[in-house]
């Protein structure tokens, strides 16, 4: 291990560079190392893109994703294939369909995200407790873990949300109590392997609380799997917004689903009017391919084992 | 054994693992890691605790620490018994008994720099904050022969020998009294070994430190130690001074053991004692004297009585009946 001749390439190469350079931690290899993988990047790009148009949408589109324009325009505003005016067409009641994809990222972002920062905040603090301690816990929580794989993930929510007043709010909700297993699973089970790492061991030696330990010790080391585990996780929820959406007990019309939109122009597909369907299918698509690709990227950029 | 200035007293320390079987966990039977230990470290002294693999030796310096919770048995540390300390009263009393450890691959946190592995038992123990903490730190790095500029680096940015080093300073941090050794320089390469060694001693004349130095190298423990302790199957069956262990073992493992060192010397011809068979299993230890399945001296007693770790004079303890 002294004399690896890789390593000793790199140390010399850069203390040529900068002799008092900063310590690169592992958090920084992994970027350094994200960056290198072009889909991953292109994911990421993907992800950036879509984040600042729904920032921004007003910005980007003059109409309202409201407005029905058959008021104004007449009916040649109705179903209008896609034209340098509608870039995206417009839909029966006349509305901008390009406006309505942009607005509706909004709509699935912060569903795939709050939901998933909500499952987060359930599933890190319960996994970790079940892995650090053990016993009785542990086996109370892993039961419900497995008790919520066993039921399809789309029918419990579809029931929450059925039997709840349909909002925003209870969607994120849902989808997060029902996402936080995963990530609970996760985390269990990287708290049992960190915590029997030597340095776990020391900390124990030197005194630490259980909390500097669990905060300070594994925490920071289970972190990259789960990182890894919410980014696809944000796909999968965007998917399941679009699904319920579609049934119609997800976001309700008007807001500008793109899983209702789908609905709602499905029965024009066959007459030739393909743009109401399509265009937010695609967003869809890239919104999910984006954060899958940033997933796997980050799979192979943070994870250690293969990074020797 | 006397009592003048004894640092350390294991008394019959137990470690027992329990087997868990079935739906229901049940113990099946126990692991009997560590089998009734006795040790008396001295202070300033260096007492190497030698064994083959997965004789009970990490084992017994972890319960000391109760980095394991001892199943029977004493730990005396400076008069006090540690095993009957709680929670607050152990946390203390790590500010003077540390440990150092095997892999130093392992025992770094990967995401903590270098001056916050070092400067987190500062923290831990309310002894220096900031840029005093700073100080102590550089200062910890500079005894143990890193540099200063090391001080915002990650572990994976160093070699073993170095990381060995870093270990050895946070454990120093704290200023113990006693330093646990677990096997710390197996896991590095010959060279760095030597140079590791000899920073163990220099520290431990600077700092007036006491070590109990696990090893599986005879002939690292050999240069280090003072007294040599010898484990086998969770049990002590000598302990002596080096010199007196090394010139004239007296149990039959130990003579077995000492034989197997390789003499640089290839004129020079030593008989070779062969033990016979594996090492029994710790779950279902030997009646009587552990070591009579392999013993070439095996009498009807030693298949029945546990033998009494005796004093046969100097200091020499050995659990024989032979002897």
């Amino acid at each position: 291990m002294e004399t690896r001749p890789d390593l000793q390439k790199e140390t010399t190469v850069t203390k040529t560079k900068n002799k008092k350079r900063e310590g690169r931690s592992l958090w920084m290899d992994g970027w350094i190392r994200l960056k290198k993988n072009k889909l991953a990047m292109f994911g990421l790009y993907l992800v950036i893109i879509i984040v600042l148009a729904a920032l921004f949408a007003p910005f980007i589109t003059k109409y309202d994703p409201y407005t029905q324009l058959i008021w104004t325009e007449g009916r040649a505003a109705q179903l209008s294939p896609p034209s340098a005016k509608h870039w995206f067409g417009t839909d029966v009641y006349g509305r901008d369909i390009f406006t309505r994809v942009i607005y509706g990222a909004r709509i699935s972002l912060q569903i795939g995200i709050a939901s998933v920062l909500i499952s987060v905040l359930i599933g890190v603090p319960l996994g970790a407790i079940a892995g650090y301690y053990g016993g009785l816990v542990d086996d109370v929580i892993s039961w419900l873990i497995n008790v919520i794989f066993a039921f399809p993930f789309l029918l419990f929510v579809l029931a929450i949300v059925a039997y709840l007043p349909p909002s925003l709010i209870i969607m994120y909700v849902a989808i997060g109590v029902v996402n936080w297993a995963s990530i609970a699973r996760v985390v269990r089970g990287q708290v049992l392997s960190v915590k029997e790492k030597e340095y776990v061991e020391a900390a124990n030696a030197l005194g630490s609380s259980d909390f500097r330990v669990i905060f300070k010790h594994i925490l920071p080391n289970v972190l990259a799997p789960v990182i890894v585990q919410a980014t696809l996780r944000v796909g999968n929820v965007i998917m399941l917004e679009a699904a319920l959406s579609f049934l119609g007990f997800g976001v309700q019309p008007p807001e500008p689903s793109w899983g209702y939109m789908i609905n709602q122009g499905r029965q024009f597909l066959l007459a030739g009017k393909w743009w109401w369907s399509v265009f937010p299918g695609i967003a869809i698509m890239m919104l999910v391919l984006g954060f899958n690709l940033l997933g796997d990227g980050l799979r192979d950029a943070l994870d250690p084992r293969l990074k020797q | 054994m006397e009592t003048a200035n004894n640092l350390l007293e294991v008394r019959s320390l137990k470690k027992y693992f329990p087997i868990k079987k079935g739906v229901f966990s049940r113990t099946v039977g126990y692991v009997k890691a560590v089998d009734g230990v006795d040790i008396t470290i001295r202070e300033g002294e260096t007492m190497g605790l030698v064994g083959e693999s997965g004789c009970g030796k990490s084992t017994t310096g972890r319960t000391i620490l109760r980095l394991i919770e001892p199943t029977d048995g004493e730990v005396i540390f400076k008069g006090k018994n540690v095993f009957k300390l709680n929670k607050h009263q152990m946390r203390h009393l790590r500010r003077e008994m540390q440990i150092i450890f095997q892999d130093p691959y392992a025992s770094l946190n990967p995401r903590m720099t270098v001056g916050d592995i070092i400067g987190e038992p500062l923290e831990i123990h309310r002894l220096a904050f900031g840029k005093k903490r700073e100080e102590r730190v550089l200062e910890l790095l500079e005894v143990v022969g890193l540099r200063p500029q090391h001080i915002r680096r990650y572990p994976h940015e160093f070699s073993g020998g170095q990381r060995q080093r870093i270990g050895i300073a946070r454990a120093l941090a704290v200023n113990p009294k006693l330093i646990i050794c677990d096997e710390p320089v197996s896991a590095l390469d010959v060279s760095i070994q030597a140079q590791v060694i000899n920073l163990m001693e220099e520290l431990q004349e600077q700092f007036g430190l006491t070590y109990l130095f696990i090893a599986h190298d005879l002939s690292v423990v050999k240069h280090i130690s003072d007294r040599v302790a010898v484990m086998y199957l969770g049990k002590v069956v000598e302990l002596a001074d080096k010199k007196e262990l090394y010139d004239s073992p007296q149990h039959p493992y130990t003579q077995a053991l000492l034989s197997a060192i390789p003499i640089p010397d290839p004129e020079l011809k030593r008989e070779k004692i062969l033990l016979k068979g594996d090492v029994p299993s710790p779950i279902n230890p030997p009646r009587g004297c552990r070591f009579h399945t392999r013993c070439r001296e095996c009498k009807d007693i030693c298949r029945e009585e546990v033998p009494e770790f005796k004093d046969i004079g100097n200091g020499h303890y050995v659990a024989c009946h032979m002897r």
